[in-house]
């Protein structure tokens, strides 16, 4: 896991060089800088996405080609929208997926229909080409604890639509959202259960396993299957439609660089439903490192030589203490953190470019101020998730969608308090300031800015609170920090690796808390402290 | 130029204002002579804080005009007015987050004056106070009597030659305003500047002012000394203030 992520933080920097290099030196040609730029490989949080991405990944790289990996990407709206606008060349699709999610289609039972309609469609619509399917099918399997199918004599769905109603099921809410999903097992089955609870796909095992739910759906190719050793139930009436795994492929890799598509041909129809299911086990149940998942598999498939960087390989991580785990990993967290607090500093700064200006052009405005105060916080009641995957296809995956995102957070408390803090500075203070020949600008720069200090200051701290905690979400658009590890973790129900995100995650949040406490009492002079206090005890006792 | 009469410092004539429905001035004519105290008097809503603030162009009247030494308040830029008159808010208004010094120090700062720092000391000994202890000190260490003889030195720390009061002592307790009217009284015997004063406590406006403005409903009802108040009050208004005012006394 350490190699997995270590690689893909130095990656990220270096494609986040790149891009900024990209950006400031626009010397090369653009025919030479197509044919020469990374292909990007990206794939969806969970453990099979990854395996599949770090295959096409290495191979890309036997052949010649400079990769950058954006594991992880958000679900399939994200993931796909980014192949689709060619800032990602390739990641790996199921054709049911296709078929239901994407082109909103009625399902479809024969693999190769369906594979064939995608095929057609996708090229047509979106000009995004599906590869030959990888050769395995990793389609929705409905799992119960064993001594549950034991209970009810459970074998086949149609045995779980007589049980369901006794029976809690906890679901991922893409499933019980998809016309494939719950409502089409409600009409095929007539599967009616209980209570039915939308669990994220980290905590599904646990919860069954622990008997907080009977019922969830997993995917036939899940490593936890044999983990918790679980009992799929048989579609007997076929009812889940075809996912066939395969490589979905920009526009841009098809037309300049042809040679990175048959490299990933070359893993077409060569990974049948067994060795995927070894692979996942590798990676969810022993823990091993994507890259030496990869690695030992393509030179199983006999596709890569088997001499490259053979002695770190294979290494399954010890099972230590979490301090040593975290100090072993110090390197990668002490990047992520880095790379968090960069994604803070530069979208609070950009925040409190843009919010205090705009907090005193509204406390000038007047009449304009609520609603426009009002309109910008009903953005902070956007879901951040949501939020970060409405900036994908308007501006691509990776640092900048995750910036805007960070950014829009932070305006509220910024603009809310600036006005606040100057509308209300005290009164008095102002009108006499006015009455004895201060002009509006001296004022605002010598009488209420400084009065608005406190409240100012405390609204960005706010703010920054704020944009710590959700920049771990910039993970799922691949814009790394501390939410990588968080999201790799959760994909893979790997604890320690949430942990190690999620810790110093908060403790950053904290200490920046404190630490503009600091800056907010020291900028503060004692006598606007005292007013400070005055003003809470007067309305205490109001 | 309008016509006013020499030793004229202030000439009100035909003011009208008025706040959306409501008529704050109606026609309202007042001439205050250079070093004169004019007291303005009457209820809350009369009008006479609304004619001080037009006065410095704090508000703008409707119509008439007003004028300050000679020259049509209109004609001057309002910042440069206000910097030329004294101003004292009943609350003081003194600047939390800056020294007693530098708030005194506001207006000869402004107008890049020279020796800044000793004209607020002047100011401050002018109100009684030992400058050096008082001029390093916080707004919020001080009593509200002090704050009110600090604003008090604010306003005349550039040399203003027209005084602007409104309510100056209305916040304080009995004794404390018995002070700093005796204060004010003082400050102004030894400079005498034009001053007008609003307030709605008559006895206060008897004992500092030469002639009382009595304001109702936006008109002046009258104005005149003391004296001529009480023996020839010109409305039942008036005499009705005046009983009030010798019953409390």
């Amino acid at each position: 896991m350490i190699d997995f992520l270590r690689s893909r933080l130095s990656r990220a920097t270096i494609s986040l060089v790149l891009l900024c290099g990209s950006i400031v030196l626009p010397t090369v040609s653009p025919a030479q800088a197509a044919a020469n730029r990374p292909v990007v490989v990206a794939s969806k949080p969970f453990g099979e996405s990854f395996i599949l991405a770090e295959l096409f990944a290495q191979i890309l790289e036997h052949r010649g080609f400079v990769v950058d990996r954006r594991p992880g990407l958000g679900a399939t709206e994200v993931a796909f929208s980014a192949v689709r606008s060619g800032v990602v060349d390739v990641y790996p699709e199921y054709t049911g997926t296709g078929l239901l999610a994407v082109l909103h289609e009625p399902p479809e039972r024969d693999p190769e229909t369906v594979f064939a309609r995608v095929s057609r469609e996708f090229m047509a619509r979106y000009a995004v080409r599906w590869l030959p399917p990888l050769g395995f099918e990793n389609t929705y399997a409905i799992a119960v604890r064993r001594e549950t199918a034991r209970k009810y004599s459970l074998a086949t769905l149609s045995d779980l639509a007589r049980a369901a109603p006794s029976l809690s099921a906890g679901l991922t809410a893409d499933f019980i959202e998809r016309r494939d999903g719950l409502p089409g097992l409600k009409s095929a089955y007539g599967m009616s259960f209980g209570s039915v609870r939308p669990l994220g796909q980290a905590v599904k095992y646990q919860a069954l396993a622990t008997g907080a739910v009977d019922v969830i759906d997993g995917y036939s190719t899940d490593g936890f299957i044999a983990r918790y050793d679980l009992v799929v139930l048989r579609d007997d009436k076929r009812f889940f439609p075809p996912y066939e795994a395969a490589a979905l492929v920009s526009q841009r890799l098809q037309r300049d660089q042809p040679g990175a598509i048959a490299a990933l041909t070359e893993l077409s129809d060569r990974l049948d439903v067994g060795t995927m299911r070894k692979l996942n086990a590798r990676l969810e149940v022993s823990g091993e490192p994507v890259e030496s998942i990869a690695r030992s598999e393509l030179q199983a498939l006999g596709l890569v030589g088997a001499n490259r960087a053979s002695g770190a390989s294979a290494a399954v991580q010890a099972q230590g203490s979490f301090a040593s785990y975290m100090w072993a990993h110090r390197g990668p967290l002490a990047s992520a953190v880095v790379r968090h607090l960069l994604l803070v500093a530069v979208a609070l700064l950009a925040g409190i470019l843009v919010a205090i200006p705009l907090g005193l052009w509204l406390d000038y405005a007047g009449r304009a101020a609520e609603p426009v105060i009002r309109a910008i916080g009903l953005l902070q009641t956007i879901p951040s998730i949501a939020l970060l995957a409405f900036m994908v296809p308007l501006i691509g995956i990776g640092v900048w969608p995750a910036l805007v995102a960070l950014w829009l957070y932070s305006l509220y408390p910024i603009v809310r308090s600036t006005y606040s803090g100057v509308r209300d500075a005290d009164p008095n203070a102002v009108h006499a300031a006015r009455a004895l020949g201060m002009t509006p600008g001296q004022i605002l720069r010598q009488v209420r800015l400084p009065l608005a200090a406190p409240t100012l200051l405390s609204g960005i701290r706010t703010a920054a609170v704020i944009a710590v905690g959700t920049a771990t979400l910039a993970a799922f658009i691949g814009a790394g920090g501390l939410g990588e590890p968080i999201a790799t973790g959760l994909a893979l129900a790997d604890t320690r690796l949430i942990m190690s995100g999620a810790l110093p995650a908060a403790a950053l949040a904290l200490a920046v808390d404190a630490l503009l406490g600091i800056v907010e009492r020291a900028t503060t002079p004692a006598p606007l402290r005292h007013a400070a206090a005055e003003r809470q005890r007067d309305r205490l006792q109001r | 130029m309008t016509g006013a009469e020499p030793g004229t410092a202030l000439q009100i004539t035909g003011v009208c204002k008025r706040h959306g429905e409501v008529e704050a001035l109606v026609d309202v004519s007042l001439t205050v002579a250079a070093g004169e105290c004019v007291a303005l008097v009457g209820e809350s809503g009369s009008g006479k804080t609304t004619l001080l603030r037009c006065i410095n162009r704090l508000l703008d009247p409707d119509s008439g005009t007003i004028t300050v030494d000679g020259r049509d308040t209109r004609s001057v830029n309002p910042v440069t007015l206000r910097r030329s008159i004294g101003y004292v808010p009943q609350d003081g208004g003194i600047l939390p987050h800056w020294t007693v010094a530098r708030n005194v120090a506001l207006v000869p700062v402004l107008c890049e004056m020279s020796d800044t720092a000793g004209r607020a000391v002047r100011a401050l000994e002018s109100v009684g106070f030992d400058a050096a202890s008082i001029g390093n000190r916080w707004p919020h260490e001080l009593s509200g009597g002090q704050r009110q003889r600090v604003a008090m030195a604010r306003a005349l720390a550039a040399g203003q030659r027209l005084l602007l009061l409104d309510e100056p002592f209305g916040a304080l307790d009995a004794i404390t305003r018995s002070e700093l009217q005796r204060q004010l009284k003082r400050i102004r015997e030894s400079t005498r500047p034009t001053t007008v004063l609003v307030t709605h406590d008559l006895r206060e406006a008897l004992f500092l002012a030469d002639r009382v403005a009595v304001l109702r409903e936006g008109r002046i009802e009258q104005v005149a000394d003391g004296a001529t108040l009480r023996r020839a009050p010109a409305t039942e208004y008036v005499a009705r203030l005046l009983a009030h005012a010798d019953i409390a006394l």
